[in-house]
This record gives structure tokens, sequence and C-alpha cells, in this order.
């Protein structure tokens, strides 16, 4: 097994674990930081596989996206968490409402 | 003169205009409604531009810096987009008129820059070109209609916003990973170049899974659309009419352009058209009888639009026997549902600041007493069942059409209980709307611009019903359909 494929494999299951935390967990701060996980294991698969197929050389676009999407992490991050501390001093809690079907 | 007008470039400013107009807005909040307005109406004179220019040359295409496709960024337009970004910039003249009045002191201090910037998310989104692009349109068009629904600022809203944006962010990660795995296969983000490249393989199943999951749950197909309705009912209405109207319309449009570029043509016919068919007709029925059990107007209307984007998904198995004609039920369907439930939240807005309320069972006397606004909502509804002449029936009928003809039974009746359905939900608000209340309620005045805005987008989902042949012509422009109809 190959290097790159190594650390993609492991962005992928970074990407799954994200997922399951963001699924499991009910406080919004540990969704907010699932969402990172899984935001930081796509990032890892776009920069692994930038190594393409044999000799080739590296191909810088995919770190030009890292870097563009890294961007975007930081201020939906910023927002996540924004919102999460209005809803805290609104409902005392932060935590999403219950589903409850209206 | 026609050199000028054939040469600028349209697209570049029909994204920069909205953006500088939004900073302007945040930077100097006493002239933010003047220059919202400004630039709203601005926006829709370069749509007319574009679409000149698109007369004349045939597809928009520009190399941003000059750099082109590979390495740089370009912006794209055919017929499809350009029916998009007219509707965007149609829709979006009359929920700025609308808010103009709707929003007061702080709120529309907040809500000029947002909407600015959602609109030039949403311009950039329809000019895209790479799906590297589209992801980070996407990303602007999320961050700031999550804003916008907290800006109603009550618990309801943050909690929906919150929700909105975990559901919006997973759509993205899954959308960018599928475009990690396109990009490694393929070596390019650019969708004419992949549509040129790309082969049946692994590779393409799992992006179009992850795509396609990502996708769907920002349109909001059942069963991913369990963030859809509080966050457009507890919205600013305005706000909810914006979502409803345009915001799901856009993940559509980006689901329509890769099926239609990408992957239509190398997994048709493996069942994932079928899957997305049955994921339609479950929405329209789920959503049409949710909407029917709600007690709020605002809920209602919310799941309407969650009946309404399975039609959508209608269309996907009938393409393959019937090829074009299900795909201009689309474009037909998705025009008038951006004006009609754009109409018909602005409808539900003017009742809520009429009565201090929106339950359904408690509208006193609407129809004496605002005939505008319940007039707005009766046209509005009119398109949304599907009735004759207007818009939303001439989308339904094409679709229903094409199913008669590849004898699918089962999409015809679940399109026809779809409407019955429909009609139930919207007669039921008008039944009330007519009717004396129990209990009376102190009411307060209606601004007219807010009635007029409402009115005006009604009408012209009805006026829809006329002109088919014009938009029909206009949206082939540059084929955009023209591959999803080779295809056996």
């Amino acid at each position: 097994m190959s290097t790159p494929f190594l650390y993609a494999l492991v962005g992928t299951g970074l990407f799954a674990l994200g997922l399951f935390a963001l699924i499991i967990h009910a406080h919004l701060l540990r969704k907010i930081l699932a969402l990172n996980v899984m935001g930081s294991g796509v990032f890892m698969v776009l920069v692994a596989l930038a190594k393409r197929t044999g000799d080739a050389p590296l191909d810088a676009v995919p770190h030009a996206m890292v870097i563009t999407g890294i961007v975007v992490a930081v201020s939906a991050t910023a927002l996540a968490l924004t919102l999460m501390l209005k809803l805290n001093a609104k409902s005392g809690h932060a935590e999403l409402p219950d589903d409850r079907r209206e | 003169m026609g050199a000028v007008f054939t040469e600028f470039p349209w697209g570049v400013i029909l994204i920069l205009l909205p953006v500088t107009g939004g900073m302007l807005c945040f930077l100097w909040p006493q002239i933010a409604k003047i220059t919202g307005l400004f630039i709203v109406f601005a926006v829709a004179l370069l749509v007319v531009g574009l679409a000149w220019q698109i007369f004349d040359n045939g597809v928009y295409r520009h190399a941003v810096g000059g750099w082109g496709a590979p390495l740089g960024v370009d912006l794209y337009a055919d017929g499809l987009s350009l029916l998009m970004l007219a509707i965007t910039a149609l829709v979006g003249i009359g929920i700025s008129v609308y808010s103009a009045t709707y929003f007061k002191h702080e709120q529309a201090v907040l809500f000029w820059p947002l909407w600015l910037f959602l609109l030039a998310a949403l311009n950039a989104l329809f000019l895209s070109a790479d799906i590297f692009n589209i992801y980070v349109t996407f990303e602007l068009m999320g961050l700031a209609a999550v804003a916008l629904v907290a800006l109603a600022g009550s618990r309801e809203a943050l909690g929906a916003a919150m929700r909105y944006l975990l559901a919006a962010l997973l759509g993205s990660l899954a959308y960018l990973l599928g475009v990690a795995l396109l990009y490694h296969g393929f070596g390019t983000v650019d969708i004419a170049l992949l549509a040129e490249r790309a082969e049946p393989s692994p590779i393409i199943w799992a992006a179009l899974g992850l795509m396609g999951a990502g996708l769907l749950l920002k349109t909001a197909l059942f069963p991913l659309h369990f963030w859809l309705p509080p966050a457009h009912a507890s919205a600013p209405t305005p706000v909810s009419a914006l979502l409803s109207a345009l915001v799901v319309k856009a993940s559509f449009y980006i689901l329509l352009r890769l099926w239609l570029e990408i992957f239509g043509p190398l997994v048709g016919g493996a069942g994932v058209e079928q899957l997305l068919g049955l994921l339609g007709a479950a929405a329209i029925l789920w959503g049409s009888v949710q909407a029917l059990r709600q007690t709020r107007l605002k809920l209602l209307i919310a799941y309407s639009t969650v009946a309404q984007v399975g039609y959508l998904f209608l269309a996907f198995p009938l393409v393959a026997a019937t090829g074009v004609s299900a795909w201009s039920a689309v474009t037909y369907l998705v025009l008038s549902h951006a004006l009609a439930k754009a109409a018909m939240f602005m409808a539900a807005g003017n009742l809520l600041c009429f009565g201090g309320h929106d339950r359904i069972a408690d509208l006193d006397r609407v129809v004496q007493r605002l005939p505008l606004t319940a007039g707005a909502f009766a046209l509005a509804g009119v398109s949304i069942m599907g009735l004759p002449p207007s818009g939303g029936f001439i989308g339904k009928w094409l679709l229903l059409e094409a199913a008669l003809m590849q004898g699918r039974w089962d999409l015809v009746v679940v399109m026809i209980l779809g409407g019955l359905l429909a009609a139930g939900y919207i007669f039921k608000v008008l039944g009330y709307a007519f009717t004396q209340a129990d209990v009376s309620h102190e009411s307060k005045a209606v601004p007219a611009s807010m009635e007029w805005a409402a009115l005006l987008l009604a009408v012209a989902a009805i006026l829809l019903g006329f002109l088919a042949v014009p938009v029909l012509s206009l949206v082939s422009i540059g084929d955009p359909f023209g591959i999803g109809e080779v295809r056996p």
C-alpha cells in the first residue's frame, strides 16, 4: 500500500468518525467539533490524492483547494459557535430543541 | 454600441456588484435600504444584459482574470443558468420591495448586507463552471442563509438556524469529498472537461453517492427534509420566501447539472433515477399530508415546499423514454414554484403582521379586510395546485404527459393525489380566510407595498402559464439537456 493511499484512507476514516460523532452527540459543541473533524478528513483526502499515479509530479491544485476549504471551515465554525452561544443564552442549554412533530 | 453590449463581462459584474453592495450596506447602515434596493434592480438589468449577450453570441463563457479552465475559475451561462439568474432577480426584486417596509431598525441593518451576500452567492452558483467553485458558493450561500434565519432572534429561530447550519455543513462536506474523488480520478474540476474524461468506474459511483447525498440533504428531499420546516417557518417572512423560492432551488440546480453532464450518461439505467423518483413520490405524499395537518400557516407552507420539491425528482425516472420534455417540466416547475412560494410566504407574512399570529383557524375574515393578500394567496395556490392557466399547471401537465407516455401509472397516481392534497391544504386556509374567527384579535395595518409585492409575484406565477413557448425556447440555448436526450 502506498503512503498517499494510506493517508487518504485515514482521511476517510476521520470523515466517518466525525459523521458518527455528529449523529450521536447532543451537545452542540461536540457536533461542531465533529464537523471540523470531518472537514479535516476531507482535506487530508484532498492533499493525499494530490500525489497522482506513478512518478507524475505533485499537483498543487488540491492544496489550493484545501487552503480555500480551511478559510470556509473557519468562517463556518465561527458562525456555528456564535449561534451556539446565542442559543445557550436564550434557552439555557447548548443543545438542539427536540424534534417535536408539530 | 452593440459591441459594448456583446463583449461586456456581465457575469463578473453580476457577482461583484452585490458583494460590493453588501459591504457598503454593512459599512454605512443608514443608506442600507436605498443601496440594497438599487443593487437589486441593477442586478436585474445586468441579467437582461447577459441575456442579450447570450442571444447574440450563444453560450457565455468567461475566464476570470484570463487564466482559463484547468487552472483558473471559469464562469459559464447557458439557457438554464440564464433562467435561474432571471428568476433570482425577479423574486429578489419582489422580496426587496417587501423587505424595505418589513424590516425596521436593527434588523434592517443586518438584513441588507446578508441578503446582498446571498444574492451574490446565488448568482455565482448559477454561473459556476467547476465543481469546486460550486462548493465555495454553496458555503457562501449557506452561511448567509443561516444568518438570515437567525435574524428573527427567537429561541425557535436560533434552534432552527443551528439545525440548518449543521445540515448544510454536513451536505457541503459530503459534496467536497466527492469533489476530491472526482479530481483524483479525472484530474479536473471543470464540469465540461469532467464530462469528456469521466468513464464508468468505482470512483464515479462513490462520488455520485457522496455528492448526491450532500445535495439531496441541501435540497431537502424526503427523508432528508427534517431541517427545512423549522428553518423556513421560524425565519422572518422575506427570508422564508428567499429560502423556499431560491436557496432550495440552487442545490437542485447543481444536482440537475451534475446529473445531466457527468453522472447521468455514465450510470443511467442502473436504478438511480428510479430511487430518486421513488423518494420524490414519497416527498409529495408525506409533505402534502403533513401540510394538511398543520395548524400554523407558515409551517403549512414550509411542508408544501417539501412536497413540491418531490415533483422535481419525479422527472428523473421519466427522462429515459420521453427525452427532453420531462426536463422542460422540471424547469417550469422550478420557475413557477419560486414565484408562487415567494408570494405565498409573503401573503402569510402579511397575515402574521395583520393579526399578530399565523394560526390558520383564527384567520378572521381576511378576505374582506386584506383582499390583496388573500388574492395573492389564492393565485399562488392556483399555481401550487397546478390548475390552469398557471405556470405550475404547465410544469405538472408536461410531467403528467411524460408519465402517461411511459405508462408509469404509479407516478400518475402520485401526481394526481399530490394535486388533490395541495387543493386540500390551500382551500383549508382559504376557507378560514372567508369566515369569522371564534375569537377576534386586534389587527394592525399592513403596508401597501407588502401587499402589492405578494400580489404581483403571484400574478407573475400565473402569467408564466402563458409564456411556455418563449421560456422553453430560452432554456434550450446551449442545449443543457442535450446529453440527457441521447441516453439509452
